[in-house]
């Protein structure tokens, strides 16, 4: 084992919605620089178990081990909760999440938008913090941009701007929610390529997508999972250059 | 010049009780609002319960008769208490309670009531994934509300916020019957004095006009800026 604690470690992760099982015990573990990209068909959990391991869905049981340090959970008649939200903020901080509607905040400029967790919730102070965004802006491509309001952006460049603000965060990892489902087709290699950069500069990501050539060319994990269950986990090449059920081979072979 | 018969100060001094009393009722109501819609959104079977009994009531009853409970009935309510202090306790204190507070309060609650229905529809306008993003990135409750909640929802709740603040502003006129010498009440008395209600009501009618348009200018200006990044697409 490496002496620095591992970005994200998740254990036997469980959800029900009412009657129904949507998460039947996932594990997971994210090594520095790891991309790993969660597969499967609407409806088989891979949105949901994402959205556990940053507590904006709670798990009904399971371990969430962020940077070596446990989240701790209670148990309420409302169901199980963290104990401590003191913590869960803590550890949000640590993973950006970017949506698949991108989320950027309607009333405030993009560079505001970049600015405001690294303000309010690190307390970096502001002009460093200005300093930085304008820095990631140019990355992403969107240098021009910095006083537009997400109403007067593309989808495309909404969503680079979140990445900008994910980025903002200096998080351990990054979280991506079907990062390019809400985007026209001719929008999504613009957002894929600044997620390509990332995985080539070492960043830990986990992402959610249904870009099967992304999938196959930038992680270095795939896990495929079906009614809440990983059924397929391994590197790219074996999960989809060579998958063992025919449940998997069907969901990959190109559809008409 | 319009002979005011020497009504003029008192009648400042009333428009400036009216505009005192509008202002401090109009924040009781915005705070009670905010309790209330928070209430009626929570989680908690009682918060949820005590919110719309609190609404349902407010807005079953006239506006006259609650001043009138509260006013008569609230000093009859302390003068029972200080004087079950008397006999018991021997400690002989007096509560008087006082018009301009009475008015406030009272104001306050039937607007908070209606305030609540107004900041629910709006809290409720607000989309969910703008939350959810706040949250994702590490914001506790109070700065989500403080960053993201509140300035969001405020656009959808002004024209509402306008509106009772109009009504609430001309509701200030029934202060008169507790007694309280808002400009409606000097003016009532110095038309009966002098025997020219028109001279007296068509300015007490001016003032209320101007402090609307002022109003509506103030409210215009605040939604300029609420809907700031809505709409003005390039």
């Amino acid at each position: 084992m490496a002496d620095t604690p591992l970005p994200l470690e998740v254990r036997n992760i469980k959800k029900r919605f009412g009657d129904t099982d949507v998460l039947k015990g996932l594990s997971l573990t994210a090594h520095k620089g790891d991309v790993i990209t969660l597969i499967g068909a609407s409806g088989s959990g891979k949105s949901t178990f994402l959205r556990c391991m940053n507590l904006l869905e709670q798990p009904d049981e399971g371990q969430l081990i962020v940077h070596g340090e446990e989240v701790r959970f209670k148990r309420t008649r409302h169901g199980r909760e963290p104990a401590d939200w003191q913590q869960v903020v803590r550890m949000r901080a640590k993973l950006s999440m970017v949506f698949q509607s991108f989320n950027l905040w309607a009333h405030m400029t993009l560079l505001e938008n970049v600015i405001e967790a690294p303000v309010h919730v690190l307390g970096k102070p502001k002009k460093e913090a200005i300093e930085h965004a304008r820095a990631l802006l140019d990355r992403v491509g969107l240098t021009e941009r910095a006083d537009a309001y997400p109403a007067q952006m593309s989808g495309g460049q909404q969503q680079r701007g979140a990445i900008a603000r994910a980025l903002a965060m200096d998080p351990e990892v990054m979280l991506f929610d079907e990062p390019t489902s809400a985007l026209d087709p001719e929008l999504v290699g613009d957002v894929l390529k600044v997620m390509r950069d990332l995985a080539a500069e070492g960043r830990t990501m986990i992402v959610v997508t249904h870009e099967m050539a992304f999938a196959r060319d930038v992680s270095s994990q795939v896990i495929y999972l079906h009614q809440g269950v990983i059924e397929e986990s391994g590197p790219p090449d074996e999960v989809i250059g060579n998958p063992q059920s025919e449940r998997l081979r069907q969901f990959l072979a190109p559809k008409h | 010049m319009i002979d005011l018969h020497g009504y003029g100060p008192r009648l400042a001094e009333g428009a400036l009780i009216t505009i005192e009393l509008a202002l401090l009722s109009l924040v009781l109501a915005v705070v009670l609002g905010l309790l209330t819609a928070s209430a009626k959104m929570s989680r908690s079977w009682l918060a949820h319960r005590l919110g719309t009994l609190y609404t349902t009531v407010i807005r079953g009853v006239p506006d006259l008769v609650l001043m009138m409970l509260l006013f008569f009935g609230g000093q009859m309510g302390v003068n029972l208490f200080t004087d079950w202090l008397y006999y018991q306790f021997d400690i002989d204190i007096f509560i008087n309670i006082n018009e301009f507070v009475a008015g406030v309060v009272t104001i306050g609650l039937i607007f908070g009531a209606y305030m609540g229905e107004t900041f629910r529809g709006a809290f409720m306008a607000v989309d969910s994934g703008q939350i959810e993003a706040g949250r994702a990135y590490g914001m506790g409750p109070w700065l989500v509300f403080r960053r993201i909640r509140f300035p969001l929802m405020m656009r959808h709740a002004l024209p509402g916020i306008s509106n009772n603040w109009m009504v609430l502003l001309k509701t200030t006129a029934l202060v008169s019957v507790i007694g309280l010498s808002d400009m409606v009440r000097v003016a009532a008395e110095a038309s009966k004095a002098t025997r020219e209600p028109f001279t007296f009501m068509l300015i007490v009618a001016a003032i209320y006009l101007l402090i609307a348009s002022v109003s509506e200018w103030v409210f215009a200006r605040l939604q300029k800026r609420y809907d700031i990044g809505y709409g003005e697409v390039e």
